[in-house]
């Protein structure tokens, strides 16, 4: 990390030609897997996710199940070829604190108590990875939710805001995230404008901190749009001519 | 089934009693329970620290072996954090791997660390590219009555504070003493209903929905933030949350890491 200086802004632009409150671009599919009961592929820049989602069906071993409501699991995996240095299989310290928050960050939405007993499962594949991976694995997750059918409160959104060369910009790339000064990944619930996934690291000051939770708010709104044009798009029917 | 419904009477105990302004131990919304710090107390671990917050007790300790650096960073030292959360420390708690909690603690506490850049790691390198100094912080809750975290941070930092090299036994020369640039400092906080409490003891971690934890510096800049929990947050409530972490990371840093100059 912060190995040589790398200017990462030059004339008021960053290295892939962005501005500082422009996200990268943003691709999604739903339903693109025939096995899951839910899916959804997306796009953020260089990141490919891919989410799966069963359930509600049973738990198992049943004594983890809850008579009061659904259990909800999220599995985040990196694939090996995912990133430069190859990545070992397998959970690691990382995975295991990204998959909790972003179970968290989606558990709000989710009307569990609908299906007491049940397993909602979440498996989220990161096939490339370019910083802001566990902001794609949750929208797509998001979707791949309801892509199954699973009754929910809204969608999440989530994206990540940081600093680079002591400015505070939108969605880092891998370039901007290894030699940046911070970095915060935030998912919300667009309507309702709730928060339910803020991790931060490396340093802002309170005023940068408040800038950055607006930025990201914002995007998370135009993320929001294109996840539910997406649903719509796959799941709206078109009716013929002259039918009623 | 028992456990389950005594679990909600507490929860509804504890829900009850902060809607009408009062904690299950009489503070203050705004009040820490009373904190110690004792510092150096294993003399085999190169820097230790005993931190009670009430009646939760973590013991932090931290190693220094030399090895050798990761090939994108040839002159840094290596920072490694870890957390046990051993069952003597709370009958919730299991043997076993890591679990998804033990391995939040750590990597909260080793964000807190890193994001300051309290260590300066390039003062660890021994020979650049062959051998560093890696730093082992470990985590090893004693008693658990809620907010590990604060505790665990503070205990960190103590910790490092008081970290000698131990560069006689493995036959180095250099300077002996860890040199630290910040003191970064966890502030927890959780929402019950529509009130902020910070430092929860554990009935009332159980009956909060969401908990943000702040971690900040000596100048009131911030250096980790994790929000966890099954609820949202709004925009204001959390800007509430950082100013109040702040404020009171300022007052435990002044009260108990004062004697230091960082």
């Amino acid at each position: 990390m912060k190995e040589e200086k790398i200017e990462l802004i030059k004339d008021g632009k960053r290295l892939d030609g962005r501005d500082f409150e422009d996200l990268r671009p943003i691709k999604i599919e739903v339903g693109v897997l025939k096995r899951a009961d839910g899916s959804c592929y997306f796009e953020l820049g260089n990141n490919k996710a891919l989410a799966a989602v069963y359930g509600p069906r049973e738990k198992h071993p049943r004594h983890l199940q809850d008579a009061k409501t659904a259990v909800v699991t999220y599995r985040y995996n990196m694939a090996p070829f995912s990133v430069d240095d190859r990545k070992r299989p397998g959970p690691d310290r990382r995975s295991v604190e990204v998959s909790k928050v972003s179970r968290e960050s989606l558990d709000p939405v989710i009307l569990k108590e609908y299906y007491p007993k049940t397993a909602i499962d979440v498996y989220v594949e990161l096939l490339q990875s370019d910083a802001g991976t566990r902001t794609a694995g949750i929208n797509a997750a998001s979707v791949a939710l309801a892509a199954a059918g699973i009754p929910m409160r809204d969608l999440v959104s989530s994206v990540a805001v940081g600093k680079i060369d002591g400015e505070v910009v939108l969605d880092l790339n891998a370039v901007e995230d290894n030699h940046g000064e911070a970095d915060m990944p935030v998912a919300m619930v667009a309507r309702t404008d709730t928060i339910t996934m803020l991790q931060m690291d490396g340093r802002f000051t309170k005023d940068e901190f408040e800038r950055g939770l607006k930025l990201a708010k914002k995007a998370c709104h135009e993320i929001y749009e294109l996840q539910r044009t997406a649903l719509i798009e796959k799941y709206s029917k078109s009716v013929g001519e002259g039918e009623e | 089934m028992g456990i389950e419904v005594m679990e909600d009477i507490r929860k509804d105990y504890v829900y009850d009693l902060i809607e009408s302004g009062k904690r299950v131990d009489g503070r203050g919304f705004r009040d820490y329970r009373e904190i110690s710090v004792e510092r150096d107390i294993i003399n085999k671990a190169e820097g230790s620290a005993l931190v009670k917050i009430g009646d939760t007790v973590v013991l932090v300790g931290v190693k220094l072996e030399p090895g050798t650096p990761f090939s994108d960073a040839p002159n840094k030292g290596i920072l490694m954090t870890n957390a046990e959360l051993r069952p003597g420390a709370s009958p919730d708690f299991e043997l076993g791997p890591p679990n998804e909690n033990s391995v939040e603690l750590a990597r909260v506490v080793d964000r807190g660390i890193r994001g300051s850049e309290a260590i300066d790691l390039e003062k660890l390198c021994i020979e650049e590219g062959e051998k560093v100094w890696m730093t082992f912080i470990d985590i090893h809750p004693l008693d658990n009555d809620g907010n590990l975290v604060d505790a665990a941070a503070l205990g960190a930092i103590a910790s490092l504070l008081n970290t000698r090299i131990p560069n006689d036994r493995y036959e180095l020369t250099g300077e002996d003493t860890l040199s630290i640039r910040d003191t970064p400092v966890a502030a927890t906080m959780i929402k019950i209903g529509e009130s902020i409490l910070v430092d929860p003891n554990l009935y009332e971690a159980n009956a909060a929905t969401s908990k943000l934890t702040v971690i900040s510096n000596a100048d009131g800049t911030i250096s980790g933030i994790q929000k966890s929990g099954t609820d949202g947050l709004k925009e204001e409530e959390i800007a509430e949350m950082v100013e109040i972490g702040i404020e009171k990371a300022g007052e435990i840093r002044k009260k108990y890491l004062g004697d230091i100059e960082a």
